[in-house]
């Protein structure tokens, strides 16, 4: 019975504290059912983006830029289907059998094959490795064929920029091709859309625009696991394309240009002269911008580098020349504005002027005789600009010539690489080369030579500005919605006394009349410099001033030999300019035509007009009707 | 006396055949079916190599749960003792010879499977300690040597479970063990001034973890203190589980455990898998399940005459209640992460033999119930 009792209360004692232990157990799995509700129920939704913040990864892929087209929505500059090829080097059993494989079918430097494979080791295995950027057509059929036994080589098609007239635009949309450091650095907007394999602006257009061209990435979801592996994709969201731009350019008119320019170092420029729009702007010589977008081969590169033409200087921009006697409308309109002169006021060329012990030529050296203001700008006589520049003073010259534009930017917000040029006065001599200003001087910026630096953008809009009748405009190479037509300027402008936009840069109107007759006798009237190239068909007919800039002082030997421009060193020979408008009648468009070391303004830089401007008042009506594509392309 | 002899003897195959606890039997068959659907998911969704395996060792364990449920009660009281005497044999031998993965020495190459004999233990412990206190008067219980007996009983196999080093599996042995003394009788008193001294000497203990378990208690304490590190666990099983939600991602849906984010997902972290797919419904109803399971075995450890099946059941049920709430603690950041299973659900032969056994044991306690042992 003892033990009975004994085991009845042992017993007791398990079941009671078995009891406890199972009242322990309830709470302990209570505790358990409250944190998975807390989990799984409260912060569901956390843990649930918290999931798929792991598993979906976002892959950028470059944007596609906006077109750039000119001003008949012709691509300028556009984007191409490229074929590429990349490797997946995961699924490659030998890479270096498959490297020398693609080797030989796409015959590959061996510096492109080292540099693949330090490129390779850059990579995830699972990341495409790009072999080839850009593949011709036969390379891609090539590899098709030989697919079968290239284990995880990828034939791809993507989109790369492309300018479909190569040369003729570079220098105003730049080119594109891959980012550097200081491209990230400097741009949000690259940073934020980087990826490998972006393009972005080098240059140009394409530089200063960028944030409108770039567009926005697609953008591919994956799933992807604990690695980073993707394991499929999920979705495909397709970025938007940069916006279209449109240029003030033609084409045609661009084409010609360079065609006029082959083999020359030098530039055209042509403006509309109530708009502004730039219808034609082209350095010479150019280079093919799509060179750049692969990146560039050495020996290419090294060829444009070291081109004695300087290729890489956009010379409308950049290019600083003596405007020489294209600058003499200025010099006699800013003498007849200041009432030093009257148009017949005259003078008597003997050849060559003496002042302070210094003589100064004429470029004729038995002289012109007694010329007037119209003579003299028709002969280009040196020594009447002599003495009307002694007579007006330099300060007086720089008022005149700082209103029509010379030595400020053009286009300066769009051209990074724009100069301004200087005109010189006595100021600007005490203060930069702090000596005082001397006569002599004077007198050779009467003739734009000396310290006058300009720019042929600078020249052709100083010439359009006279054109249009002394209206200061504002140039632009894009054009825009709000933009008044030509036919709406000139209404503006003839009916002064409505409240308009158009400042006028004249005192007395005639003047501007004067300095237009006097251009016109210049290209149209026997012994005008620029008579040879004149169209006597009114609906071409132009005006214009030739010039021909010194590049070194010329000796008196040398002005004794009398030399022929082939005779002398490409290096010593002059710069040949050209400013027109035309036509004469009713104008519309003005040009500056420079050609580097071309000889005399006369007999290199005029022809050019001629051709010019037949075409340009042919294609005038064409633009006229244009007007409205803007609408489609904005 | 007569007549529980002729109880005994007049049981026959058949009558053993009706006693079994179906309710039980039925459980652990639906959570063994459930863990396979499982372990099929972290498979990808294919029958690799740890489905079949697993489900090989379910077929085998279970049919040795059911032959060990008819071997009398009796014999398992007899040979308590020489059971932990081998364990701790092969404890040793582990020592010297185990196989040695991940840093830590646990396993026993048998050929056929690789034995940890520490999961045996956990059970082993439990038998052993059921049969000391069986023959334990009630009076007897807290002299000293009824103590210091039992507590050299559970203090040596944890000693060499912890050299191996295995600091999970040793606090089940000690859990499984203290709780026998605690059903025992084992004054209340003393459970409570161990316990304070326990706390008091934690810190003494911290000091002397090895550098990866000290790791583990403070990226318990902190997980986000080193995300892509020591934390990784904690928070990705977070993750997984949170993200479940009330209905779950579905079968095969996981995608924390589908892309390889949770570690160990065959085998610690197989509820995190289970939880990410079946939400928080299907996780009720697995706690229901064990509950079940749990309630059937103490409901046996009542209705068993002997103190020897008693206390075996009622340990068994407090061991399995506690791997269960250490694993589900841990993979819910309640606890630091200490290696445990979830008993049959979780990969690995050893804890899959252990508990099957256990649940032998026990269906044999049922069967034999009338059976008093002297």
């Amino acid at each position: 019975m003892i033990r009975g009792n004994s085991s009845i209360r042992k017993s007791d004692i398990m079941n009671r504290r078995m009891f406890i232990i199972g009242a322990a157990k309830l709470v302990v799995f209570s505790v358990l059912i409250g944190r998975l509700f807390s989990l799984q129920i409260n912060d569901n939704k956390k843990y649930l983006t918290l999931s798929d913040k792991n598993r979906i990864r976002e892959w950028k892929l470059p944007p596609t830029r906006g077109n750039i087209v000119d001003y008949f929505g012709n691509v300028v500059a556009g984007n191409l289907k490229v074929y590429q090829l990349h490797v997946i080097p995961e699924q490659v059993e030998n890479f270096n059998y498959l490297i020398s494989r693609l080797q030989t079918i796409l015959k590959l430097s061996n510096k492109r094959v080292e540099k693949i494979k330090k490129n390779k080791a850059k990579l995830k295995p699972w990341e495409s490795l790009v072999v080839s950027e850009n593949l011709t057509w036969s390379e891609f059929l090539m590899i098709n064929n030989y697919l079968y036994e290239l284990v995880g080589v990828k034939p791809i098609m993507t989109i790369s920029r492309n300018y479909p007239f190569d040369e003729i635009y570079t220098h105003v949309l730049g080119y594109v091709s891959q980012p550097n450091e200081e491209d990230i650095l400097q741009n949000e907007i690259i940073k934020d859309r980087f990826v490998p394999g972006i393009k972005v602006g080098k240059l140009g257009l394409e530089k200063t625009l960028e944030n409108d061209l770039i567009g926005t990435n697609d953008i591919q979801r994956y799933e992807v696991n604990a690695y980073g592996k993707r394991i499929n994709q999920l979705e495909f969201q397709k970025g938007q394309q940069g916006s279209k731009v449109r240029l003030t350019l033609d084409t045609e008119i661009q084409k010609l240009c360079a065609d006029l320019l082959k083999n020359k170092a030098g530039s055209i420029s042509v403006m509309d002269i109530y708009t502004g729009e730039i219808i034609a702007m082209y350095s010479s010589p150019s280079y093919n911008p799509n060179l750049f977008l692969f990146g560039i081969g050495q020996d290419e590169w090294q060829l444009i580098r070291n081109n004695p033409l300087k290729p890489l200087i956009n010379k409308t921009l950049s290019g600083l020349y003596s405007p020489g006697s294209t600058i003499k409308p200025i010099v006699a309109l800013s003498a007849l504005e200041n009432k030093i002169v009257d148009p017949d006021f005259k003078v008597q060329c003997k050849g060559k002027i003496e002042l302070y012990e210094q003589t100064f030529h004429c470029w004729k050296e038995k002289g012109h005789g007694y010329v007037n203001l119209k003579e003299a700008m028709k002969q280009s006589c040196d020594c009447y600009f002599y003495e009307v520049a002694r007579k007006l003073g330099v300060d007086r010259l720089k008022i005149t010539a700082d209103k029509f534009g010379l030595g400020k930017k053009v286009l300066g917000e769009y051209f990074e690489n724009e100069k301004s040029g200087q005109f010189p006065n006595t100021n600007w001599k005490l203060n930069n080369l702090g000596k005082g200003w001397v006569l002599g001087e004077t007198l050779i910026t009467g003739i734009g030579q000396g310290y006058t630096q300009t720019t042929p953008i600078q020249l052709c809009l100083m010439t359009a500005q006279i054109a249009n009748g002394g209206y200061k405009i504002k140039p632009k190479i894009l054009t825009d919605d709000n933009q008044l037509s030509s036919e709406q300027v000139k209404d503006l402008i003839k009916d002064n006394n409505s409240i308009n936009s158009y400042v006028s840069l004249f005192k007395d109107p005639r003047n501007i009349k004067i300095i237009k007759q006097a251009m016109f006798s210049s290209t149209n009237e026997i012994r005008g410099t620029s008579y040879k190239s004149r169209i006597d068909n009114p609906k071409y007919q132009f005006a214009g001033k030739t010039g021909t800039a010194q590049v070194k002082r010329i000796s008196k030997r040398e002005r004794e030999l009398d030399l022929k421009t082939s005779e002398i060193p490409y290096k010593d020979r002059d710069h040949a300019l050209y400013i027109a408008f035309g036509p004469y009648k009713n104008p519309d468009y003005a040009l500056s035509i420079i050609v580097e070391h071309g000889g005399s303004g006369s007999t290199t830089a005029a022809p050019m007009a001629t051709k010019l401007f037949r075409l340009i008042v042919d294609r005038h009506q064409l633009r006229k009707q244009n007007i409205n594509v803007k609408k489609t392309y904005t | 006396m007569f007549q529980h002899r002729r109880l005994n003897s007049e049981i026959t195959f058949f009558q053993k055949i009706k006693q079994l606890d179906y309710i039980l039997l039925i459980s652990i068959l639906l959570l063994s079916s459930l863990s396979l659907f499982v372990m099929y998911s972290t498979d990808g969704g294919e029958i690799l190599y740890h489905t079949k395996s697993h489900f090989i060792k379910i077929i085998v364990f279970f049919i040795m749960m059911l032959l060990v449920s008819f071997i009398n009660i009796k014999l398992w009281h007899v040979s308590a003792y020489v059971f932990y005497a081998i364990i701790i044999g092969l404890l040793i031998w582990v020592s010297f010879f185990g196989i040695s993965v991940s840093g830590s020495q646990r396993w026993l190459d048998l050929y056929l499977i690789a034995l940890q004999p520490s999961e045996l233990m956990k059970i082993t412990i439990i038998l052993c300690l059921a049969k000391y206190y069986h023959r334990l008067k009630t009076e007897d219980v807290n002299n000293f040597t009824t103590i210091f007996v039992p507590l050299t009983l559970i203090i040596l196999p944890m000693i060499l479970v912890l050299s191996q080093p295995d600091l999970g599996t040793s606090i089940l042995i000690a859990l499984s063990g203290l709780v026998i003394l605690w059903l025992g009788g084992v004054k209340i008193k003393y459970f409570f001034y161990s316990f304070i001294s326990f706390l008091i000497s934690l810190p003494f203990i911290i000091s002397f973890l090895k550098p990866y378990q000290k790791l583990r208690v403070l990226t318990f304490l902190d997980p986000d203190r080193d995300p892509l590190g020591a934390g990784y666990q904690i928070i990705q099983s977070k993750i997984a589980i949170g993200s479940g939600g009330f209905y779950g991602k579905g079968f095969l849906k996981g995608t924390q455990s589908y892309l390889d984010f949770l570690p160990e997902k065959h085998t610690d972290f197989i509820f995190t898998l289970f939880s990410e797919e079946f939400g928080f419904i299907g996780s009720i109803l697995l706690l229901l399940i064990y509950s079940i399971i749990i309630f059937r075995i103490i409901r046996i450890g009542f209705i068993s005459r002997s103190s020897f099946a008693k206390l075996f059941c009622f340990g068994f049920a407090f061991a399995i209640f506690v791997y269960i709430a250490v694993n589900l603690s841990m993979v819910l950041g309640l606890l630091p992460i200490v290696g445990s299973p979830l008993p049959i659900m979780s990969y690995g032969g050893s804890s899959m033999l252990a508990t099957m056994i256990g649940f032998g044991i026990v269906m044999s306690a049922k069967v034999h119930h009338n059976q008093s042992i002297a």
